[in-house]
């Protein structure tokens, strides 16, 4: 590890946002101001670079604004699935190839719950049908966070600190995980319709915009709002930001890491199964190849953000998914490799990410 | 004379050296001792895998890197071969064009993400070659003029490697018939045991002990003044080179190739479990770990079968020892094998013999 000097108190910004290092003026400004962490705004201008410059490409504005609120909800359900794995990795250096299990079992999850809950869903109302939605949210969420209780417990905490072995395990999980679905659910495609009243498009001028992803804009922003608050606002947060930052520095003043890490690794695998749900729905269907299909998608995204960085896996989402659906739109064949260009002109520009984590 | 073909590199175990020798021998007089379809398979499949886990060795057992690509180089190597033998027609300078373009490309590639990503850690090139093996398995399947897309390529060999090709009028020593299908087997063999003793020569070189001290202690072989970069790089060069080789063999020996016989990534688990049973870090663990792997492959799901249907009965038990669940059992033994037995067969059986040795 590296020496650094301790930063005294945290940066306000909702992510854990590298601060200027050695600043020299602070001996000499007031002596309780705290180092002001500027954000650094390019990565967002550039999000809003690409949907200004997709405009006249794609010509029609209704089309336009389609394609961008599809690309925010993918992007949103992106994040809120990978938002776990980058802060897993960022305070405990852990990388969990087995994420994927998470999101394939929240989505199947989903196909169960919703099941039984079928005069909700078919009901007209909007309301019962987003109660059984999060009815299957909750379950989901729980129960991904229980799993997430014994994959840590059981395959992630016997090999800390040996990367190797935490690839090789972790990949393990996920085979075992994929195959115990398999045997659960079977291995076939599972369908898994949207509730009644999520069907179909609402008409904002001449651009049509499915609800579903109305919905799922609205969850990511939620989700997205209570985490930067977490982050930025509560004890909890100021100690995972600080753990991302120095770990044996927080270790030393008497924190125990080690439960503050379970816990998000438990959130974490939480979130990946409420993004499983959002994820199944969006499809449609669940096969129990989509955990390690997604996989893929949320490696791309942490590496665009700067690994372990929250805000920068958030503009990695939102980039991911906004070029997966202008791309689509412009140019089919491209919109398959668009996530990998992207990371390979990401990182010609930003090595580390777009939000490099200092330590790392 | 053997010493110096195996590089100074004995078994160094007595067990081990019987089980080598046995393997080596039955191999070698696969097609005389079993002439069947299906054992001459199972033995030419041993061979491929001998080689892409020996090769795949090279980068995890030796160098301590984890890498999800190393397919994209078999595939590669496979579908040279298949594409020269399309567009020229079946002949030896089809065989020759092809995989020697096989190699050009996938050293070239390997080359590229090298320099690229193995900067940094290992854990980032984990990512980065898993999201570029998945766009090349996108990019296979969909140039269909030049791949065959989905279906893949059937296509002809030289007619001396065709089962319909007899050299000798009558059998040899009056028992003996030889044919174009046990020309090809022995081929595949020669190629197999002179490419390993290659490997053999390169891991136990100068260059192969910085390889391991890189594995040991990155930071400290960098101080000492090695450009870890560059044997990185090296070493990850090579390893995509007998990849592509065994790819070439593979396709060679199934006169066809397709997205799912090569690319898979269903293959690259089976490399990783190989590799983590076998031993890391032993090339000689490939040949045992490919050979039981093979064998269970071919045979396990038979047995499991056999359980299943024995415990009809019980409620889960069938479901969990399905034949579909192969990889379920594997994937639990991957993982207690990572644990509890990093050093794999061959490992274990030369710290005995080490042991025994420094005993009293």
């Amino acid at each position: 590890m590296t020496e650094r000097t301790a930063v005294p108190g945290a940066p306000p910004a909702p992510s854990p946002a590298p601060t200027p290092s050695p600043a020299p003026p602070a001996a000499s400004g007031a002596p309780d101001a705290l180092p002001a962490t500027r954000l650094d705004w390019k990565p967002l201008a550039l999000l809003a670079a690409i949907a200004l410059l997709a405009l006249p490409a794609i010509g029609s504005p209704s089309t336009w604004l389609t394609l961008t609120v599809a690309g925010l909800a993918m992007g949103m359900i992106v994040f809120i699935t990978a938002s776990g794995l980058t802060l897993v990795f960022g305070l405990m250096d852990v990388l969990n190839f087995g994420h994927g299990v998470f999101i394939a079992a929240g989505a199947f999850l989903a196909t169960t719950v919703l099941a039984p809950l079928a005069p909700w869903t078919q009901a007209d109302s909007l309301a019962s049908n987003l109660a059984a939605i999060f009815v299957a949210m909750l379950v989901a969420m729980a129960a991904c966070a229980a799993i997430g209780l014994a994959f840590e417990r059981v395959l992630v905490r016997p090999v800390y600190g040996q990367h190797l072995k935490q690839i090789l395990i972790t990949m393990g999980g996920m085979i075992v995980g994929e195959e115990l679905i398999k045997a659960i659910w079977g291995p076939q495609q599972i369908p898994l319709p949207l509730p009644q009243a999520l069907r179909g498009s609402i008409l904002v001028g001449d651009a049509a915009i499915e609800r579903y992803r109305l919905l799922a804009v609205a969850i990511g922003l939620v989700v997205f709002v209570a985490l930067a608050w977490t982050l930025s606002r509560t004890k909890i947060g100021l100690l995972i930001r600080a753990g991302v930052q120095d770990r044996e520095m927080v270790e030393s003043l008497g924190y125990r890491i080690r439960r503050l890490f379970v816990g998000v690794f438990v959130a974490g695998s939480g979130l990946a199964g409420l993004g499983g749900v959002l994820w199944g729905l969006y499809q449609q269907s669940v096969i129990p190849q989509i955990g390690a299909q997604v996989n893929v998608l949320l490696f791309i995204v942490i590496i665009i953000g700067g690994l372990g960085s929250t805000l920068g896996c958030f503009v990695g989402a939102m980039l991911v998914g906004l070029m997966a659906n202008y791309t689509g739109f412009l140019a089919p064949k491209v919109a398959l490799f668009s996530n990998i260009l992207l990371m390979v002109a990401i990182l010609l520009w930003r090595p580390q990410g777009v939000y490099p984590v200092s330590n790392r | 004379m053997i010493r110096r073909l195996l590089s100074d590199d004995l078994p160094r175990d007595r067990w081990l050296a019987l089980a080598l020798i046995a393997i080596v021998l039955a191999l070698a007089a696969a097609p005389l001792i079993a002439p069947g379809a299906k054992a001459l398979n199972v033995a030419a499949k041993m061979l491929v895998f001998v080689l892409l886990v020996a090769s795949y060795d090279l980068l995890l057992g030796y160098t301590g890197i984890v890498s999800f690509a190393h397919t994209m180089f078999f595939g590669i190597g496979a579908y040279g071969v298949a594409i020269a033998s399309t567009r020229m027609g079946p002949g030896w300078s089809a065989l020759a064009v092809g995989v020697v373009a096989a190699l050009a490309v996938s050293v070239l590639l390997a080359l590229v993400i090298g320099l690229f990503s193995l900067r940094v850690r290992a854990i980032f090139y984990a990512m980065i070659t898993l999201a570029v093996a998945s766009a090349f398995q996108t990019l296979a399947s969909q140039l269909s003029a030049l791949t065959g897309g989905e279906d893949g390529i059937t296509f002809k060999l030289p007619e001396a490697l065709t089962p319909a090709f007899e050299p000798f009028d009558e059998p040899l020593l009056g028992v003996l018939s030889i044919d174009g299908r046990m020309l090809a087997y022995w081929l595949l063999f020669v190629v197999v045991a002179v490419a390993f003793l290659a490997l053999l020569r390169i891991v136990n070189s100068p260059f192969g002990r910085v390889l391991q001290a890189i594995r040991e202690n990155d930071f400290r072989a960098e101080a000492i003044g090695f450009r870890t970069v560059r044997y990185r790089t090296a070493s990850n060069v090579i390893a995509a080179a007998f990849a592509t080789l065994a790819g070439a063999l593979l396709a060679i020996w199934l006169r066809y190739n397709g997205p799912d016989t090569s690319l898979s990534f269903e293959i690259m688990l089976d490399v990783l479990l190989i590799v983590v049973i076998g031993g890391m870090g032993t090339l000689y663990g490939a040949i045992v770990g490919a050979t039981l792997f093979v064998l269970a492959q071919s045979y396990l799901q038979d047995v499991m079968r056999t359980v299943s249907e024995a415990t009809d009965a019980l409620p889960l038990v069938p479901v969990l020892f399905s034949p579909d669940r192969w990889l379920l059992w594997l994937g639990v033994l991957f993982v207690l094998s990572v644990y509890h037995f990093p050093s794999g067969i061959v490992g274990r059986l030369r710290e005995r013999h080490a042991a025994r040795r420094d005993g009293p």
